[in-house]
């Protein structure tokens, strides 16, 4: 009775012991793995040699490398717009035509003003001839008496009447001459309206100044534009590029002639080769970019304009570096670097960063090949916070 | 002399174990509830530190960016960069909105920052830093997304390239960090069909688009649609420089308003969750009170359930002295035990809380202690009754 008393008891503090014990293991087990002081879970790496390729990436839209705009040159009202947006067009086709108002009753008066010219050019013509034969009758004239009188037939007065009647005559024949020349300036001058009043009709006929294709069909019969203003706009499709815009800060390293991707917004599953072929000089300075024009080596069958494309350039990289996926990059205390496990415990380590591509950054100094370092950590580490090699996100 | 408390539980062992259990139930509640008040103040701060900015500069007169509404000039940190002081600025934009993954949309913190600079996630756990200038993403793990994914904002697509952890706004949305000039399209990109409204609506007004004056319409539409402003800029300073005097400097003569990153403590704790915080803190402070009166009415009762043991153990002549240890004894085991299951118990569950919850040593450490005392006071009620109880009830009972 009394041993199994006995043995009842200590079975019993038995449970109760083990049930003690097991509720602390469990406890600090709990505190050690979630609780505070739980070391920070890490993931780690090896620094490795690598070839690195950086890429520089930017969004633009798709441009015509040169668009052209067809106006007037003076203010007028459009008559008729013969093309549509979309049409193809050849080099000195006729587009559009500004209605030329009175200019044709213009043209009509300058060419009966050309003709009256020619005819008083005429006149002015056969004044000459009369005053020619004037001159000459009096020339003979004035010869005829001269011989009389240097026989002394008739008396020197009389001689030298008719000298001064040649005289007359010769100053007669050279006024009717200027006259005529006169006549004749008169009609170069009338028929040099008469061509420029064609001229400027030819103006009003907007013809096209490529081959090309309408984009914009701005003003329609019987609108009134201004000098300059746009009635027709083209392009030539052969020539469309991307006009990318990138971040300056990323844009070290681009080049003329570099390949690139070209992405654009309706075809996002597919990458166009492409190449740069010119950086503009002149940046957007309110929203630091640069701006990079990239051509299709071979362009799509149909382009649209304005088309927002993504630009994936590739830099020229570097081969065999010693690299670090980029998430290991920290910064603590105002230096760059990344964490290292040491005995248990995080050390930040300075490290030079060289190249960077999307995945991977160059290390030119403070890590060896095949030094470990920390890449993911559960939380924001410290120097000589306790950390812990596991698995932080399943894969 | 005998322990007569360890007879007794161990007499009692089941029923007493189960008082502890109980008790310890309702301690870990009390300590959750305090968890969940210190997440909220640490959710409040958390975006803080991992940005790490000495100075915050806003829109004059506002409490910016997360308090108030704040709108500054984007190029407002070449100005500031010249600063005696400044190492490093940092345009940040923030809007809080609804992303939607696979047809679900999901609450976040968009918060727009420019890679390499202040306001950028501090550290990752799985992925890769924003690479790209646009279009990609790096998600707090809580909201559910993956590396891979893609997500829309507004009419783009992005693709989350990383993810981190513990990257909240202060009311406790997860945070999803995109390149700024997104962030700054997301923020003020009207959608298509109002754009399309505005421009018919600056076609007819005849201020803008006068006969004779053309590309007048176009320019002002094109500054409608773009958008050079920022919620707020970060500044860093060369270590040991005072952040105060600059913010002064900033306040007086680039006539913007600056936060120290204490000024910024004080918003976001004492103005943006202030009444958040003081509800939940005031249902504390009662979950406190009831647990203690609880815990005491316990020990109490469980004494008043002894009076024929205890008027026996008077009759045999045991001390007084021997009899208030007992009760003190138990009271105290009680308290460690429920104080430890309360522990182990709010340490298991706080993680499955949707938002953070906060379990500081030191608050545990002060239950600890608190319950302790309340079990020695209410212990000593017991002690009391016990004391006056009547020997002859052992006979009379």
């Amino acid at each position: 009775m009394k041993l199994s008393d006995a043995l009842k008891v200590s079975k019993r503090s038995l449970f109760l012991a083990a049930g003690v014990v097991a509720f602390i293991a469990a406890f600090v087990w709990l505190l050690a793995t979630r609780g505070p002081l739980a070391p920070v879970g890490v993931e780690t790496t090896a620094v490795t040699r690598a070839d690195l390729s950086p890429a520089v990436f930017g969004i633009g839209t798709v441009e015509a490398q040169h668009a052209y705009s067809v106006g007037p040159i003076q203010a007028g009202r459009v008559l008729r717009v013969w093309v549509d947006q979309g049409e193809s067009v050849k080099a000195g086709q006729l587009l559009a035509e500004i209605d030329p108002v009175d200019l044709r009753q213009r043209a009509e008066a300058a060419s009966s003003a050309a003709a009256r010219a020619r005819q008083a050019a005429q006149a002015a013509q056969a004044q000459v001839a009369e005053a020619d034969s004037r001159a000459r009758l009096a020339q003979a004239n004035s010869e005829r008496y001269q011989a009389l009188y240097r026989q002394n037939f008739v008396a020197r007065e009389m001689a030298d009447s008719r000298r001064h009647e040649a005289s007359a005559a010769t100053a007669a024949l050279a006024a009717a001459r200027a006259n005529a020349t006169g006549a004749l300036r008169e009609i170069g001058r009338a028929e040099a309206e008469l061509q420029g009043i064609d001229q400027l009709r030819n103006s009003l006929k907007l013809v096209s100044p490529i081959d090309g294709v309408v984009t914009a069909r701005e003003a329609e019969p019987g609108a009134t534009v201004v000098a300059g203003q746009a009635v027709l706009r083209l392009v030539d499709p052969a020539r469309l590029w991307v006009r990318a815009r990138v971040d300056q800060a990323r844009a070290q390293g681009v080049q003329v002639g570099q390949a690139a991707d070209i992405v654009l917004r309706s075809v996002p599953g597919a990458a166009l080769p492409g190449k740069v072929v010119r950086i503009e000089l002149q940046s957007d300075a309110v929203t630091e970019e640069r701006i990079i024009n990239v051509a299709f080596d071979r362009a799509p069958a149909q382009l649209y304009l304005g088309e927002l494309a993504e630009v994936t350039i590739r830099l020229s990289g570097l081969r065999d570096v010693l690299t670090v996926p980029r998430a290991a990059l920290a910064q603590y205390s105002g230096q760059t670097g990344v964490w290292q496990i040491e005995a248990g415990h995080a050390r930040f380590q300075p490290v030079q960063p060289g190249m960077q591509t999307a995945e991977q950054v160059q290390i030119a100094s403070g890590l060896q090949a095949g030094d470990r370092l920390i890449v993911y950590s559960a939380k924001q580490l410290d120097d000589g916070v306790r950390v812990r090699e596991r698995r932080l996100t399943p894969r | 002399m005998i322990n007569l408390a360890r007879r007794d539980i161990v007499h009692h062992l089941k029923s007493y174990l189960l008082t502890g259990l109980g008790l310890g139930l309702l301690i870990g509640v009390t300590l959750t509830m305090a968890g969940v008040y210190r997440g909220m103040v640490d959710d409040a701060k958390v975006l803080l530190r991992a940005v790490d900015a000495d100075v915050w500069v806003v829109q004059q007169n506002t409490l910016g960016p997360f308090a108030e509404p704040s709108s500054v000039p984007d190029d407002l940190y070449r100005a500031l960069l010249g600063l005696e002081g400044v190492v490093q600025t940092g345009n940040v934009a923030y809007l809080t909105m609804q992303v939607s993954h696979q047809g679900k949309s999901q609450r976040v913190m968009v918060a727009g920052f420019e890679p390499g600079k202040p306001g950028g996630p501090a550290f990752l756990v799985a992925g890769r830093p924003i690479a790209r200038a646009h279009y990609e993403a790096v998600a707090d793990a809580k909201t559910g997304f993956q590396v891979g994914d893609v997500v829309r904002i507004r009419r783009n697509d992005y693709t989350v390239v990383g993810l981190t952890r513990r990257m909240v706004s202060s009311g406790g949305d997860p945070m999803l960090f995109i390149p700024l000039k997104d962030a700054q399209e997301a923020q003020f990109l009207k959608d298509n069909d109002a754009i399309i409204e505005d421009r018919k609506r600056l076609e007819a007004n005849p201020a803008v688009n006068r006969p004779g004056q053309p590309g007048v319409l176009e320019a002002v539409q094109a500054i409608q649609t773009s958008s050079h402003k920022v919620n707020a800029v970060l500044l860093r300073l060369q270590p040991g420089f005072d952040a105060r005097a600059l913010a002064d400097t900033i306040v007086r003569w680039q006539r913007y308003t600056a936060y120290t990153r204490d000024d910024m403590e004080e918003i976001l704790v004492a103005k943006l969750i202030a009444t958040a915080a003081k509800q939940i803190g005031l249902f504390l402070l009662i979950l406190a009170v009831v647990s203690a009166a609880i815990v005491a009415f316990i020990i109490y009762t469980m004494t008043l359930g002894k009076i024929k043991e205890i008027a026996v153990l008077k009759l045999i002549g045991t001390r007084n002295r021997t009899i208030a240890a007992m009760i003190m004894q138990e009271a105290l085991g009680l308290g460690v035990i429920g104080f430890f299951v309360g522990k182990f118990a709010a340490t298991l569950w706080a993680p499955a809380f949707p938002k953070y919850v906060l379990l500081e040593t030191g608050d545990a450490l002060r239950a600890f202690v608190l319950t302790l005392v309340v079990c020695a006071l209410a212990s000593l009620l017991a002690i009391r009754a016990a004391l006056k109880i009547d020997p002859a009830e052992a006979i009379g009972g």
